[in-house]
């Protein structure tokens, strides 16, 4: 992939050189709302979307809340960031040609399908992907969705977000914020207020989705937000695997993303997301690169009900993340399998929460922490059981790597046991790539840098199996890619 | 000379300030298989890893060839791919790598540096599935990660397994005796004899006469305290088993007394 050389339309030139390889910009115009947050911006946002009185109203209720958390940001992470000036950006960014909702992929603007094209996500009938539809948003809106029909045979939605709302609002209305309410944190506040798109996917009871579904984000204007929300339902009995993919092009200033991720598991449903975030994370001295700030969380309402969060975090300049799931149905099962890296100036705050509600519930973790460069990594994680969890398990796993003298590693579990019946265990390690396993690999002739990826590779394997297996080759690409420089 | 392949000449080498090597010589040539024989804490380890490039040694003096070059500023991969391999005294455990895979990056490394395509999928289990037969290898060894869980006699095997599949020129086998069973020695030594011949060589550190038995060596040579103090043919390796090390050692502080 080769950046574009042309100067961008709609920014100031501002790309910094990096070995980042998503970094181009596309050169298409926009529809920008003004800059500035306000309740005329949230309207309008609403406005742009069609969407109903009770949406604009829902958006309202959470700007106005907003208002009253007086720009403070939860500030309890390891993370240092400036104050961020949130009327000094866009709420709202849109390809001009994607004003009116294209009908089908001929409507849509070329330069937006080769966009796609260039981060390896085809989206033309006969280059899709097998077995995986996409969900493809570009800064405010989606694209294209690939494999619609296909899925409708088997009963399943999956859409934007904003088509959800004008189609399926009975479901909206009752399963949004019902996971992440608005009033959850500063972001997920924001998010409710100006959330611009996002997937929106509901698999009826019974059924096993026939194929992977994937949201592909990508930012591309300068200064602009992106604040995307996805809703996922898996009625009783039903079985679907979700991957999201991100990534931005190279600026100098920071890009704030606040998303709100909620899935439902009904009864015997199982729910599998899978995450390779590869925001841009600054260059190498810490200038720019995407503020990831997103709140995911997954409910087992349903007894013998399953949700299982896998996430390769590789990008962004700042990550606070923590994938949950409150395990509400008797013998329901919460999983989190997670490999955060750090590299230069980045840093990572995230980690989970396992809420235990129901009886017999089970709940594992796996958090795999790298820093390198000067980058700072925490894996913060609260393991809670409530009265009423009779029986409940945790396993928990924390293991941090560390390249190079100047990096950190951080672990703050929180473990809460209200139920005497409760079995928790919790391992912990700081390792480093041992001399002599580099020794090892490299006397049977394997190059340091080489050695040194298989090391780190192996490290994160047990979470890279929980990936499905293109996506699992990805992440490796994706951990080379990220330690340029590091390693070798 | 044309078939010398390994020469070390008059080797001083320290960990920090503690000399281990001091002043060793020794020349191999191709075809032939050396015994290194000597007590604890005499060397032996240490003259494998610097030969194979280990990190954490200092050369003071003297010089290590191979092919004819010095090899000491060169990188343990370098080596590596000129043709030395070190069967380690104490495998290292690389979790969540798998057996095979490091096997197959290190051939393809290996014949990438020869100019050869990397190897087919096909070709390697093929390969694979010989050896590890050969050696008495479960093939399920192969799914496992390097040495992760695996017996003291197992980490070995699959030593000589990485030998024969990566098939060096000279091969530097530290200890690899030590810790196996009888069988397992047995299964170890043919896979060794295997990979000899002609265009190869050995150099064998060991306690015991006993692997001696099976890998028969061209010479022995008993190491006490940073050198070579007796090289002769097979039965020296017997005198050894009989008389132990004690009076080599005297007979080296003998001689070594009018230098002192």
């Amino acid at each position: 992939m080769v950046a574009e050389k042309k100067p961008p339309v709609i920014s100031r030139t501002s790309e910094v050189e990096s070995e980042y390889k998503w970094g181009f910009v596309t050169d298409i115009e926009m529809d920008m709302a003004p800059k500035g947050l306000n309740e005329d911006i949230v309207r309008l946002i609403s406005r742009k979307k069609n969407e109903p009185e009770w949406m604009t109203e829902s958006r309202l209720k959470a700007f106005r809340y907003w208002m009253t958390l007086e720009y403070k940001e939860p500030r309890w992470a390891k993370i240092s960031f400036p104050p961020i000036d949130y009327q000094d950006a866009y709420y709202y960014a849109a390809p001009k040609s994607q004003e009116a909702a294209p009908e089908s992929l001929d409507d849509v603007d070329p330069e937006l399908i080769e966009a796609f094209n260039k981060l390896g996500i085809p989206l033309e009938e006969q280059k899709k992907m097998t077995g995986v539809a996409v969900d493809a948003i570009f800064d405010s809106v989606s694209v294209a969705t690939t494999f619609q029909k296909q899925l409708e045979e088997a009963g399943v939605i999956f859409c934007p977000i904003s088509e959800a709302i004008e189609k399926h609002p009975e479901l909206v209305r009752k399963y949004m914020g019902s996971v992440v309410p608005y009033t959850d944190n500063f972001f997920a506040t924001l998010n409710a207020a100006v959330f611009s798109d996002g997937t929106f996917c509901y698999v009826p009871p019974g059924v096993k989705c026939p194929m992977e579904l994937m949201t592909y984000f990508r930012i591309n204007a300068e200064g602009t937000g992106q604040f995307e929300r996805t809703l996922i339902i898996a009625d009783k009995g039903s079985y679907v695997s979700y991957l999201e993919g991100c990534t931005a092009p190279m600026r100098k200033t920071n890009q704030l993303h606040a998303a709100v991720v909620e899935l439902i598991a009904l009864d015997d449903a199982e729910i599998k997301y899978s995450t390779l975030q590869n925001w841009y994370p600054g260059d190498k001295d810490g200038n720019g690169g995407v503020y990831n700030f997103v709140t995911k969380r997954g409910k087992c309402a349903g007894r013998n009900s399953k949700i299982s969060w896998t996430q390769v975090e590789t990008g962004s300049a700042i990550t606070w993340k923590y994938p949950s799931v409150i395990l509400q149905g008797d013998n329901s099962v919460g999983e989190f399998y997670s490999v955060a890296l750090v590299n230069n100036y980045q840093q990572a705050d995230t980690g989970t929460k396992m809420i235990h509600l129901g009886k017999n519930t089970k709940s594992t973790i796996i958090a795999k922490g790298i820093s390198a460069g000067k980058a700072q990594g925490t894996y913060r994680g609260l393991v809670r059981i409530m009265p009423g969890a009779e029986n409940a398990r945790n396993f928990t796993r924390c293991d941090s790597l560390l390249i190079g003298s100047e990096c950190g590693a951080h672990t703050v579990p929180y473990i809460e046991v209200r139920n005497p019946t409760a079995h928790l265990e919790h391992e912990a390690t700081t390792s480093r790539v041992s001399d002599e396993q580099l020794f090892y690999l490299m006397q049977r002739g394997i190059n340091e840098e080489d050695a040194q990826y298989m090391i780190i590779n192996g490290f994160c394997k047990t979470v890279f199996n929980e990936l499905p297996f293109e996506f699992a080759m990805e992440a490796s690409q994706l951990l080379k890619v990220s330690l340029e420089g590091a390693v070798g | 000379m044309a078939d010398l392949l390994l020469e070390v000449r008059d080797l001083h080498v320290a960990v920090g300030d503690n000399e281990i090597l001091k002043g060793l010589s020794l020349a191999v040539n191709k075809g032939e298989v050396h015994a290194i024989m000597g007590p604890n804490g005499s060397g032996k380890s240490t003259l494998a890893n610097v030969v194979a490039g280990k990190p954490g040694y200092t050369v003071t003096a003297g010089d290590v060839l191979y092919e004819g070059e010095s090899i000491l500023t060169k990188l343990p991969d370098e080596r590596a791919r000129a043709g030395i391999f070190l069967a380690l005294q104490y495998p290292v455990e690389l979790p969540g790598v798998r057996n095979r895979d490091f096997l197959r990056a290190a051939l393809d490394a290996l014949r990438e540096s020869r100019g050869e395509d990397k190897v087919g999928i096909r070709d390697f289990n093929k390969l694979m599935q010989a050896k590890a037969e050969e050696l008495g290898l479960e093939p399920d060894m192969m799914k496992r990660n390097v040495n992760e869980g695996f017996s003291g006699g197992e980490k070995k095997r699959n030593e000589i397994l990485q030998l024969v599949v990566l098939d060096p020129t000279l091969a530097l086998l530290d200890e690899t005796d030590s810790g196996l069973d009888i069988d397992a020695l047995k299964v170890v030594a043919e896979g060794v004899n295997r990979f000899g011949g002609p265009e190869k060589a050995i150099v064998l550190v060991t306690h015991y006469q006993r692997i001696l038995d099976y890998i028969t060596p061209d010479f022995v040579h008993v190491l006490i305290d940073g050198r070579i103090v007796r090289s002769g043919g097979r039965e020296l390796a017997l005198e050894l088993e009989k008389r132990g090390y004690d009076w080599l050692r005297e007979e080296a502080q003998a001689g070594a007394a009018p230098s002192a």
